[in-house]
């Protein structure tokens, strides 16, 4: 249960954009997480509100997006309070939840709302997040209703993710 | 000039007219790669033996029906994870004539273990039976265009490209596995006809292109 505060999100689906509540849903158990396969999240994709959502693929074992971690972070302070969603979607493997992504979450202490995706069925559901991507990581989606801006590649400095933000505002 | 601007411009209207509403941002340092029946230049690396092996030096051997050409390194988890199944490929379809063909397509200075040394060691290690090669210049995966690894592209004895992606459906549990796209691919080239899907799509490490390389 201690980590509980570290799973928010999920359902910002559900939840209308007008509403003041947190947007989002607990999933507050191990079992919860590990089921989470592309169906459970897919309408993290498809919001239609007035917020910009930055969603982020990585790793914990992935090096080039643990290091392009802390410019989300930063995002995420600087834009608290801001229509702004920033997810960071975990792939790492199923059987490394407990042992490498929680013990990470924690020290890190990462604000931003973090799911794990646990979906071996990737050709289907990397089309559905993206056409274009091929698979690799880091990976980043941002769009805020119909737009849409896709990197398969890492951010070198917090600038150039920031520059794009602002290309939305 | 004039007339130019005209075409330009029309290049233009056509092109937005066909972008998608989601933009792809592209990472220039990859070129595009290649097709499915696009045919492969042939390309010669050193492996872990220290010996020049080259695609074409396969294709000749009479008992060569096709090369299941692999990106892979040391480094990556999905890479390491698909070792044992890169081996039993080789395993099973060496005698069928379609041997793997490894290369790590990482810059050492990036992934350090990924150096040629650290190479040969983890070939030690495992009894790779197939070839794994280096490719020092990243001039092999930026004409493959190959992205991450592990990234499949096999190719038939005319060294056409006939599959693109992943080896299985079910990276990280083995015996999860319902699909195996790889396997699948080469009964259709066996039987004459096309791989379907012609191509997959896994998630894996990025491969990082040096600056300027």
């Amino acid at each position: 249960m201690k980590y509980l505060f570290l799973i928010p999100l999920l359902c910002m689906l559900s939840c209308k954009a007008t509403q003041k509540k947190p947007y989002y849903l607990q999933i507050n158990s191990y079992e919860d997480i590990v089921t989470g396969n592309f169906d459970a999240i897919k309408n993290i994709f498809q919001q239609k509100d007035d917020t910009l959502y930055v969603i982020n693929f990585w790793a914990t074992w992935c090096k080039p997006c643990i290091e392009e971690l802390p410019f989300f972070e930063e995002l995420y302070s600087a834009y608290f309070g801001k229509p702004i969603k920033i997810l960071l979607v975990s792939l790492d493997f199923p059987n490394q939840i407990e042992s490498k992504l929680f013990p990470f979450i924690e020290k890190h202490q990462l604000k931003s709302a973090v799911i794990h995706l646990n979906d071996p069925d990737a050709d289907s559901w990397i089309n559905q997040v993206e056409p274009t991507w091929e698979g690799s990581i880091p990976a980043t989606l941002i769009y805020r209703k119909t737009e849409r801006k896709f990197y398969e590649k890492s951010f070198e400095t917090y600038e150039e993710l920031e520059t794009i933000i602002h290309s939305f505002l | 000039m004039k007339q130019f601007f005209g075409i330009a411009l029309i290049g233009l209207v056509g092109l937005s007219m066909l972008m998608t509403t989601t933009k792809k941002v592209p990472d220039t340092d990859n070129l595009d790669g290649y097709k499915i029946g696009e045919v492969v230049e042939d390309f010669t690396l050193k492996n872990t033996e220290g010996d020049m092996v080259s695609l074409k030096g396969y294709i000749d051997q009479s008992s060569v029906k096709g090369v299941i050409v692999i990106f892979t390194c040391n480094t990556c988890p999905y890479a390491v994870a698909y070792e044992d199944r890169i081996i039993d490929l080789h395993n099973n379809f060496l005698g069928k004539g379609y041997p793997v063909l490894a290369i790590n397509p990482n810059d050492p200075a990036a992934k350090p273990g990924d150096s040629y040394d650290k190479m040969k060691e983890r070939a030690a290690e495992k009894s790779f039976p197939f070839a794994y090669t280096i490719d020092e210049t990243q001039e092999v995966v930026k004409r493959f265009g190959a992205t991450k690894t592990p990234h499949v592209f096999l190719v038939d004895s005319e060294m056409s490209v006939r599959y693109i992606g992943a080896i299985d459906n079910n990276a990280t549990d083995p015996s999860g596995v319902s699909t195996r796209y790889v396997e699948d691919a080469i009964k259709a080239i066996d039987t004459g006809s096309n791989p379907d899907p012609a191509t997959t799509k896994a998630v894996g490490c990025s491969i990082k292109i040096r600056k300027g390389a």
